[in-house]
């Protein structure tokens, strides 16, 4: 069994209604399923405006869903009494982008560390002051910084006392939301490693959003690919990595950077730019810049369906056969 | 051997100076680079390796704390670091332009598209107003902005983040300059849009026979932009050359961790080769090597005294110790 999973769920912003607004509703979510299997890690990629951050607080408990439901341990979120989601919440944790704002300046690491631990129970002064120095110990920092403000630390230090944090509550599963993006290019694989190394040992399951198609694909055992809030194509990273099915993806893999000059692909580059959420074009979100567009696409939203061995959105993968 | 180059820097350092002058921050230090007409140079490093201040001294736009200290910057065979302010202007946005990170930034938000694209002809080249913007609409149609003529009588706020960069682009090559420096120029934009901007900077230096410096901490896109590479590390070229053979054999400790570092899309499951420890802190440099703290293959020689830098015949030039002739035997990056 799954330790999350989605199904169907959706998150509709109402826009407000006034003298220059038309109140539109905002589909930021549309739909989507996925599951993270414990030990697991999930990628979710997509560009600007694709629903990558709503989902990620829709996990996080952060928003309600509009419809459809996540299951937790097979326990849907909705029913959970009080004493649930204080389970929930400490299960599930998050590191976030910019590890220069998400740390409070005014903090000490060790009660930047220890705050989860002690909302959520009361633990002898002791007990906590070991919890301390045992995730320093583990996201690889001295014992001594848990004495020291956070503006004392480096990018990349700081990006593991946010780690350190997330760890404290002994989370199942924590959110990665774009957790290398801003640190610097030499510092990013000390962090990339750490988090593998953290989910070998501790067995944690990840969500992991970023743009770096790489570290994506580096990172993860599945991945879903969104697109202006709904899934064009998920399934097992490798399988999509190798040979990517939906016209977006294509484009999208083929639009990552080389890894060497030797390694110059055929660039897909695509048209036009990612069309406004609030107006999402008719039928496949995709079809005004998608290179295979067809007369149906325009008018029918394609479903996910099986194709060689992923989900695929796509009319091109159409019940009767694989060209139209 | 060559004809000579459209920007040379020979030694060039430019230093930040503390108001009372005990502090100084080497944020340039002795570079040596050259710039031949129509190729692509790419300089890469991390934040505070002092990329984007040499873009500004070539530029001659330094903030008052900056002094350049030694060194020529040869363009088009004229020192620019003897020219007044006035000759600078005269530079800046018709022989050399520059693209910046933020296109909002970059982009006044009170003034029309057109205005804007305009502006830099009407300086430059006297051109009236209605021949001005003429042009501008040209120049929109070349970053294939869609419905230029309407889109000329737009602010900023009116377009996209992909639309604005290729306005920032249109402005750029708007006096048909001969160098075009792009700091960072796609770190704000989408994936897609990203791949749509560097494939139309391409056409652009094609069409216009633009020589392009890449300033960007991002390997893929000297991959996949660049003809040679120059690694920046502490305010220093460690090591430079044709991209195509760096990244073959990287010579320099650092150009080696730096491109093993990085995720790649065909190898998933390996482990990631990380740099330990971190950048210096420019205004306190460890004596030496500025890499030797976090260098891999460090050895005595290098805490003590700063390597030079040895350019060998096929155009590469290595910062480091055990790159110098005579100190083979230790070195694993198999230098050529």
């Amino acid at each position: 069994m799954a330790l999350l999973e989605a199904a169907g769920v959706s998150k509709h912003f109402q826009g407000r209604r006034g003298l220059f607004r038309d109140g539109g509703v905002v589909r930021a979510v549309d739909g989507v399923s996925f599951a993270i299997d414990g030990g697991q890690t999930l990628g979710v990629v997509g560009e600007s405006g694709c629903g990558k951050t709503t989902t990620a607080k829709l996990v996080l408990g952060l928003e309600q869903p509009t419809g459809g439901g996540i299951q937790f341990e097979g326990r849907d979120l909705r029913a959970l009494d009080s004493a649930g989601r204080r389970h929930y919440r400490k299960s599930v944790q998050a590191v976030f982008q910019d590890p220069y704002a998400s740390l409070n300046p005014r903090m000490r690491v060790s009660a930047i560390i220890a705050e989860p631990l002690v909302t959520g129970e009361t633990i002898a002064p002791v007990e906590v002051r070991q919890r301390v120095l045992h995730l320093l110990d583990l996201v690889g920092l001295p014992g001594r910084s848990a004495d020291l403000f956070p503006h004392e630390f480096s990018g990349g230090q700081r990006q593991r006392i946010a780690i350190a944090r997330a760890l404290s509550s002994s989370p199942k599963l924590v959110v990665l939301d774009e957790p290398v993006s801003a640190l610097d290019v030499s510092i990013r694989a000390q962090i990339l490693n750490l988090l593998r190394d953290l989910q070998a040992q501790l067995g944690l399951s990840y969500l992991f959003i970023a743009h770096d198609l790489a570290a994506v694909a580096h990172m993860s055992h599945t991945i879903v690919v969104m697109y202006l809030g709904k899934v064009v194509e998920s399934g097992d990273a490798d399988t999509i990595v190798r040979a990517p099915r939906h016209p977006y993806t294509e484009a999208l893999f083929s639009a990552a950077l080389p890894s060497s000059p030797d390694d110059r692909r055929d660039e897909i580059v695509l048209s036009g730019e990612v069309p406004s959420p609030l107006r999402p074009p008719s039928g496949c979100h995709f079809h005004p810049r998608c290179p295979h567009a067809m007369a149906r696409c325009k008018a029918h939203a394609p479903a996910l369906m099986p194709v060689e061995g992923r989900l695929v959105a796509c009319h091109l993968y159409g019940a009767n056969g694989n060209s139209e | 051997m060559s004809p000579p180059a459209l920007l040379e820097l020979e030694n060039l350092s430019t230093h930040y100076v503390s108001a009372r002058g005990t502090r100084v921050v080497r944020a340039v230090d002795e570079v040596s680079l050259r710039v031949d007409a129509g190729e692509t140079l790419g300089i890469v490093g991390e934040s505070g390796s002092g990329k984007t201040t040499l873009a500004l001294t070539i530029l001659r736009l330094l903030p008052t704390a900056a002094r350049v200290t030694s060194g020529k910057l040869m363009f088009e065979g004229e020192d620019l670091l003897t020219k007044s302010d006035g000759e600078m202007r005269r530079v800046r946005g018709k022989r050399i332009a520059m693209i910046l990170q933020d296109p909002m930034a970059s982009l006044n938000p009170l003034f029309t598209i057109g205005d804007q694209v305009a502006e830099p002809i009407r300086v430059h080249e006297g051109a009236s107003r209605g021949a001005a913007w003429a042009r501008a609409g040209e120049l929109l149609k070349a970053v294939r902005i869609p419905a230029p003529q309407t889109r000329l009588h737009q602010h900023p706020h009116e377009m996209s983040g992909g639309m604005r960069q290729r306005i920032v682009g249109a402005i750029g090559i708007s006096c048909g300059p001969r160098l075009l420096i792009a700091d960072e120029p796609t770190t704000s934009l989408d994936l897609t849009i990203q791949a749509q901007y560097l494939s139309l900077l391409r056409e652009l230096q094609r069409a216009h026979g633009l020589a392009l410096i890449f300033i960007t901490h991002n390997l893929g896109i000297v991959a996949r932009m660049c003809d040679r590479l120059a690694v920046m590390y502490a305010g220093r070229v460690v090591e430079a050359g044709p991209v195509r053979d760096v990244f073959k054999a990287p010579v320099h400790p650092y150009t080696r961790a730096l491109l093993n570092s990085i995720p790649r899309m065909s190898d998933r499951c390996q482990r990631l080769t990380a740099i330990d420890g971190q950048p210096p802190d420019l205004a306190d440099m460890p004596a030496g090597c500025a890499f030797a703290p976090r260098c891999p293959s460090v050895v005595e020689r290098c805490r003590v005294a700063a390597p030079p830098a040895v350019t060998s015949g096929d155009g590469r030039t290595v910062r480091c110790w055990l790159a110098m002739p005579g100190a083979g035997a230790t070195n694993g990056g198999g230098a050529a």
